[in-house]
């Protein structure tokens, strides 16, 4: 997975906050990266967030090094990585819920979280709450996670359109959350991936402050230096004011990556067809 | 802090009204919230509908129409400071939260309470996660002021050399890329204290008044003179 990805992450606590409450980690190894912006007062959004990465990063990348990620789970029907990605995100709502329940300082505490899990010439994208996930293809980019907002149901239900959207005052209420309850309901999907796609994680401090225009044109005139580019994207965020917390993790994909197949598991798939 | 609605006439002050509920109606019969009692004024002829802190005003088929800020309108996302006609009435919609609240509060992200039950089966769509409870809003999200955008400087570079000398290209986008994404880049980027000259890709680095660049962003000066792979520029200010 090294070989076939390269992964730039960036975190800045933006011009107003003192805090960073946003948290991000990668694993290049098992192609898993994770971003979270956390919420809840005194340092617990950023407890929340860093429970969210760390969970997530140990529930999905030791069990990739045992199997492949392309097995079908008996229970459920689907690949491992679809399987883990999901186990872990209600992992990290149990562990933060917990904490929330048991430590007064941290009552009401939780997260956004979004991750992309590469595997086998495609993603697996899991998010909840109002933090995204582009995707620069060629010269377009893409939104493939759908915010779980209030602005975007009002967006949805036609109540507001996507200009007026812009001027809205209900900005950052989220619909979902990692470990504000029992139970949390992650959207999960799956994409396919190409050769040169650039994928880009960010908490709602970049797409707030700068618009998907000008976000195009730094990934897409950057594509050949990430570093540059992620940096880019936090100071056009601070530049236009940095309200909030600012992170950026981008993923560019070098090569091809299918996974290994045995002759009998391609003789079934031939099949199947 | 709740939005208000101010009903004056010919400027002379009437009634305040808070926009508490989620629906408020404005005609001319006594079942109104806001009764405006003026031949001129449909019996139902608006209705403010107001959702957290955005409130939406609406025609209700009304025989004389309305207009906002001098223009006629059947609905409208009311902006703090809007001015509503009806007839000879006016009233102002002001939503003054961005005053009363506290900077470092800004942009916090806060959850509405969905709670989620084990039970429940999965949203069929996005975002579909249940009831919301607005109650259960904590202090509710101050809303950023329209920030006016900053007086920017206009700045442009022209060709020197070569078959387009004399060609000039003006700095409009936050960025202008010059060159190829994937061979060879340099961008100039817009920012609040200036231009700045950044080496992104390729193995071709600019010089700047015949000085070499690292891969480090460099401020641009008046008339600073730009090589790349043997292309002469000037970047210059436009007043």
């Amino acid at each position: 997975m090294e070989d076939a990805l390269e992964i730039v992450a960036q975190t800045h606590s933006g011009m107003v906050r003192a805090h960073n409450e946003d948290s991000i980690a990668t694993d290049a190894a098992c192609g898993l990266v994770v971003l979270a912006d956390g919420m809840g007062g005194y340092n617990a959004g950023e407890v929340a967030s860093g429970i969210a990465v760390s969970v997530m990063v140990t529930e999905v990348a030791p069990p990739l090094k045992e199997s492949s990620p392309i097995r079908r789970d008996e229970a459920s029907g689907e690949e491992l990585a679809v399987v883990l990605l999901n186990k872990s995100i209600h992992r990290a709502n149990e562990s933060i819920y917990q904490a929330s329940q048991s430590q007064a300082q941290c009552a009401g505490m939780g997260t956004t979280v979004v991750a992309a899990l590469f595997y086998d010439n495609r993603v697996a994208v899991g998010h909840v709450g109002d933090s995204r996930l582009y995707r620069l293809r060629g010269e377009i980019l893409e939104l493939i996670t759908r915010d779980h907002s209030l602005l975007q149901e009002q967006i949805d239900s036609g109540v507001i359109s996507i200009e007026q959207a812009r001027h809205s005052q209900n900005r950052n209420l989220v619909t979902r959350a990692v470990g504000i309850d029992a139970d949390v309901i992650p959207e999960i999907h799956l994409h396919e991936v190409q050769t040169g796609d650039i994928y880009l994680l960010c908490s709602d401090g970049l797409n707030d402050m700068v618009e998907d225009d000008d976000i195009q044109s730094i990934v897409y005139a950057m594509q050949g230096n990430l570093a540059l580019a992620a940096e880019q994207l936090i100071q056009a965020a601070n530049d236009n004011g940095g309200r909030d917390n600012v992170s950026v993790i981008l993923v560019k994909v070098k090569q091809s990556f299918a996974q290994p197949r045995s002759f009998l598991e391609r003789l079934l798939n031939w099949l199947k067809k | 802090m709740t939005a208000k609605l101010i009903l004056s006439l010919d400027g002379t002050f009437i009634q305040e009204y808070l926009l508490s509920k989620e629906h408020t109606t404005i005609g001319r019969k006594a079942h109104n919230d806001i009764v405006i009692d003026n031949l001129a004024v449909s019996s139902e002829h608006a209705a403010v509908v107001t959702i957290l802190h955005d409130s939406f005003l609406e025609d209700l088929n009304s025989t004389n129409g309305l207009t906002v800020n001098g223009i006629s309108t059947r609905k409208h996302f009311l902006q703090n400071n809007d001015l509503i006609e009806i007839g000879k009435y006016q009233l102002k919609y002001l939503n003054d939260q961005v005053s009363k609240t506290n900077a470092a509060d800004f942009e916090k992200t806060m959850i509405m309470r969905a709670p989620v039950l084990a039970v429940q089966p999965p949203a069929d769509k996005p975002g579909d996660t249940g009831v919301f409870h607005t109650a259960d809003l904590q202090a509710g999200k101050p809303v950023l002021p329209a920030a006016a955008p900053p007086a920017v400087q206009r700045a442009a570079i022209q060709l020197l050399n070569g078959p387009n000398a004399g060609k000039e290209l003006e700095l409009v986008k936050g960025l202008t890329t010059l060159g190829k994404p994937g061979v060879q880049v340099v961008v100039l980027t817009r920012r609040p204290h200036g231009f700045f000259i950044t080496h992104v890709e390729g193995a071709n680095f600019p010089s700047v008044n015949g000085q070499l660049m690292d891969g480090k962003p460099l401020q641009l000066n008046d008339h600073d003179l730009i090589e790349l792979a043997g292309v002469k520029m000037e970047f210059y200010l436009k007043g």
